[in-house]
């Protein structure tokens, strides 16, 4: 893998092509790579997934612990989203201290998710006002070859799903050597996802490979979701430097609804 | 004077006698867009390295204009242990670092890269004991896989005391792990917490010996399938 | 448009040994540490050495038997510039008396104005080549302080229309096949110049973007494939099935 950024020459090729709308790897503008979703990355996790776009990987895990509630939100638990850009994912990304796209990320990722209701906070408490169970969402990609942050997402979902609540001891402690019986409550239904949308001159396309994605101008991350057969933007964030017409908007909101039921449906076979 | 090993058929709590050691698996270019890669795990104990190098090495004052650095950063993923490690170094994983160059360096002649450096990322995936030797061995997989010159290939093993008995791979803490050169009788790595006699320290060498060559047979046909497909 | 094709590669002088088959007598997957060979006979090339009695390799790669030669040749790992090699670079900066180049490798690489095909004014320098613009080039010193660049000879300067990409480039002999003969396949079949650089990244520019798109999946196929024989023969059926 190179280090070496965009050529202006393969720009305006790409650009060509996106017009045109050709994709080296043969695909349409509007299509995914195929997507692999696998568990179980880590025993010691309370959830945990890897996800595959192409050859783009982030594994993501859950752990959960407990900790007081918020002053202002006693009877409700918490929900954090973190992790890191590890430097093997990609020779862009350094060690040292994290760089906008690591601070990024994780804060895509928990809007998607917490605003899509799949997980109730009131769920976990355990002592009203006094101790609740945290859940902890950690991401890692592990290579980058273009569309990071809907393949995490689709990874933190997919570790939710996986989730069992550990088992407290008598003193209130979790005990990890006694298995746990009890999953995460989960709204199975929804199924979070990010939907990230780029721009090269006036093409628009989804799942862009690292090469495509560095010659690309914007983009879009939309957190969507589905609620009893209706769909719902949860999340919202535009990147990078070029504009978003109005009628660019208009047709991320036709293509969402058919996009997130596509990927969805490929998505079942996994769980 | 009592003996305090006993080669036996002396089965520990995992079932395994004193020298078999947990399944092995190890698989090469894990990661597509590093110079190379690889994944090793001691049974339940996962490590990933990816390796990115020769290549520029910023800031220029940590350049040296005689040899290539071998730089490596080894860490534990958050959720490979049960109490959530947060992300970000730790004084353990920055001394593990340490260890880890120390021990892949002697292999490494590096003259021919002046000015650069090679970086070498080593994470835990999922820790059960012997998180260092996993990463060990995995970081000198990845090295070789990147086709960085080499004079041979590192492998790493814990060996330890389990009550009287020597045993080889433990399940539990580590007592003393252990890297080596594969093919001559040098050492790149020892460590060691707790109690042991001198003797003894000869014998367990050469426990951990026998390993070391069943572990360089599973890493030198990771790299050879990762070819000849 | 200067013609990069055939002159690039004959600027080039093909550091490794690509194909020679009737003296070369056997060939294998070795590791590092891996006795090659045992007897005095034998010499240790590029990345072998002896150890008493043996051969033994010095890295990842393929062993070689050339004569009583016995190299192990990378097939994976980084770029190593050395002098002569064509590369493909794209600019990063431009400085007061030339500009900087990356050319993928572990040098950062420069390019003296004094080294343009022609005369270039202080003043034209960011016309002639500016940020994100692509070169073909010639590495004429690789020493402490970095790697120098040439664009003084045939079938080098600035590159237009088209795109680049890369490969692994220990593949490239792959690719280039013997004296040219794999590449002069696909452009053949596709119609398109290529030109491939040693550090791995390869200039395609074509008549209309299928034929372009082809080469590349042509090229990728090849780089596919280390240790198989045959290649010429399957490349042939690759552009059958891929009319």
């Amino acid at each position: 893998m190179s280090a070496m950024e965009c050529s202006n020459m393969t720009k305006e090729t790409l650009d060509r092509m996106f017009t045109e709308g050709k994709r080296f790897d043969g695909r349409g503008l509007l299509d995914y790579r195929p997507i692999e979703i696998s568990f179980d990355v880590s025993n010691k996790a309370e959830g945990s997934a890897r996800v595959k776009i192409g050859k783009t990987e982030v594994i993501v895990g859950v752990k959960m612990v407990v900790g007081e509630p918020y002053p202002d939100s006693p009877d409700k638990g918490n929900l954090t989203v973190s992790g890191d850009l590890l430097p093997m994912a990609s020779p862009r990304f350094e060690s040292g201290p994290p760089k906008f796209n690591a601070i990024e990320l994780p804060r895509l990722v928990d809007r998607a998710i917490r605003h899509s209701g799949i997980l109730d906070l009131k769920e976990l408490v355990i002592t009203s006002g006094e101790k609740v169970w945290i859940v902890i969402i950690d991401i890692y990609p592990i290579n980058d070859d273009g569309n990071i942050i809907d393949a995490a997402t689709i990874g933190a979902t997919a570790a939710l799903r996986k989730t069992m609540i550990p088992v407290l001891d008598e003193k209130g402690g979790i005990d990890y050597h006694k298995k746990s019986k009890t999953p995460l409550s989960i709204a199975k239904d929804i199924f979070p996802m990010i939907i990230t949308f780029f721009k090269l001159g006036d093409s628009v396309l989804l799942d862009p490979t690292r090469e495509e994605q560095e010659a690309c101008e914007a983009r879009i991350a939309w957190g969507i979701s589905k609620w009893e057969g209706q769909h719902m933007i949860n999340s919202c964030q535009k990147g990078e430097e070029l504009a978003f017409t109005r009628s660019d908007v208009e047709s991320m909101m036709d293509l969402i609804p058919k996009k997130f039921d596509e990927v969805s449906e490929k998505l079942k076979k996994f769980f | 004077m009592q003996k305090t090993h006993k080669m036996t058929n002396f089965k520990r709590p995992s079932g395994r006698t004193l020298t078999e050691m947990r399944k092995m698996y190890a698989k090469v270019g894990v990661v597509p867009n590093a110079d190379g890669s690889a994944m090793f795990a001691f049974g339940d104990t996962v490590a990933i390295a990816a390796v990115y190098g020769p290549r520029q090495l910023h800031p220029q004052h940590m350049q040296d204009p005689g040899t290539g650095i071998l730089r490596v950063n080894y860490d534990l993923l958050s959720f490979s242990v049960y109490e959530r490690k947060k992300p970000g170094p730790s004084r353990r994983s920055q001394e593990i670092s340490k260890v880890t160059e120390w021990a892949l360096s002697p292999v490494l002649d590096l003259k021919e890269f002046p000015n650069t450096v090679i970086d070498v990322q080593v994470y835990i995936l999922q820790a059960d004991a012997g998180t260092r030797t996993a990463g060990i061995n995995a970081a000198s997989l990845a090295l070789a896989h990147a086709g960085v010159p080499m004079k041979d290939l590192v492998c790493s093993i814990s060996v330890g005391k389990l009550d009287k008995n020597l045993v080889v791979d433990l399940d539990k803490a580590t007592d003393f792990p252990i890297a080596k050169i594969a093919s001559t009788n040098e050492y790149t790595l020892l460590q060691l917490d707790g109690k042991i006699q001198p003797g003894v320290v000869k014998e367990i060498l050469g426990l951990a010996d026998k390993a070391c060559e069943e572990i360089y047979e599973v890493q030198k046909k990771a790299l050879k399938e990762a070819i000849e497909q | 448009m200067m013609n990069h094709t055939n002159e690039a590669h004959e600027a080039q002088e093909i550091q490794e040994v690509t194909f020679q088959e009737s003296s070369v007598k056997k060939r294998k997957i070795v590791v590092p540490g891996e006795i090659i060979a045992t007897g005095e006979d034998f010499l240790p090339g590029e990345g072998a050495r002896r150890e008493g009695q043996n051969v033994l390799a010095s890295r990842f790669g393929l062993a070689e038997e050339a004569g009583r030669v016995i190299k192990v040749i990378a097939i994976t790992g980084a770029f190593i510039p050395r002098r002569n090699n064509v590369v493909i670079g794209r600019v990063t900066s431009v400085s007061f008396n030339g500009w900087i180049i990356d050319i993928d490798s572990a040098s950062s690489a420069f390019l003296p104005i004094d080294e343009s095909p022609r005369f270039i004014n202080k003043s034209e320098m960011n016309q002639f080549l500016d940020i994100g613009d692509v070169i073909v080039a010639k590495i004429w010193s690789v020493n402490n302080r970095g790697i120098d660049l040439s664009l003084k000879g045939k079938g080098l300067g600035k590159l237009e229309g088209g795109f680049i990409f890369r490969i692994i480039p220990n593949r490239v002999p792959r690719v280039i096949g013997r004296e040219g003969s794999m590449i002069t396949l696909i452009k053949e079949k596709t119609g398109c110049n290529i030109t491939v650089g040693q550090n791995g990244w390869i200039w395609i520019s074509g008549q209309n973007l299928e034929a372009e798109i082809k080469a590349r999946k042509a090229i990728e196929f090849i780089v596919d494939k280390v240790h198989v024989s045959g290649l010429t023969e399957l490349v042939e059926d690759w552009f059958a099935k891929n009319a």
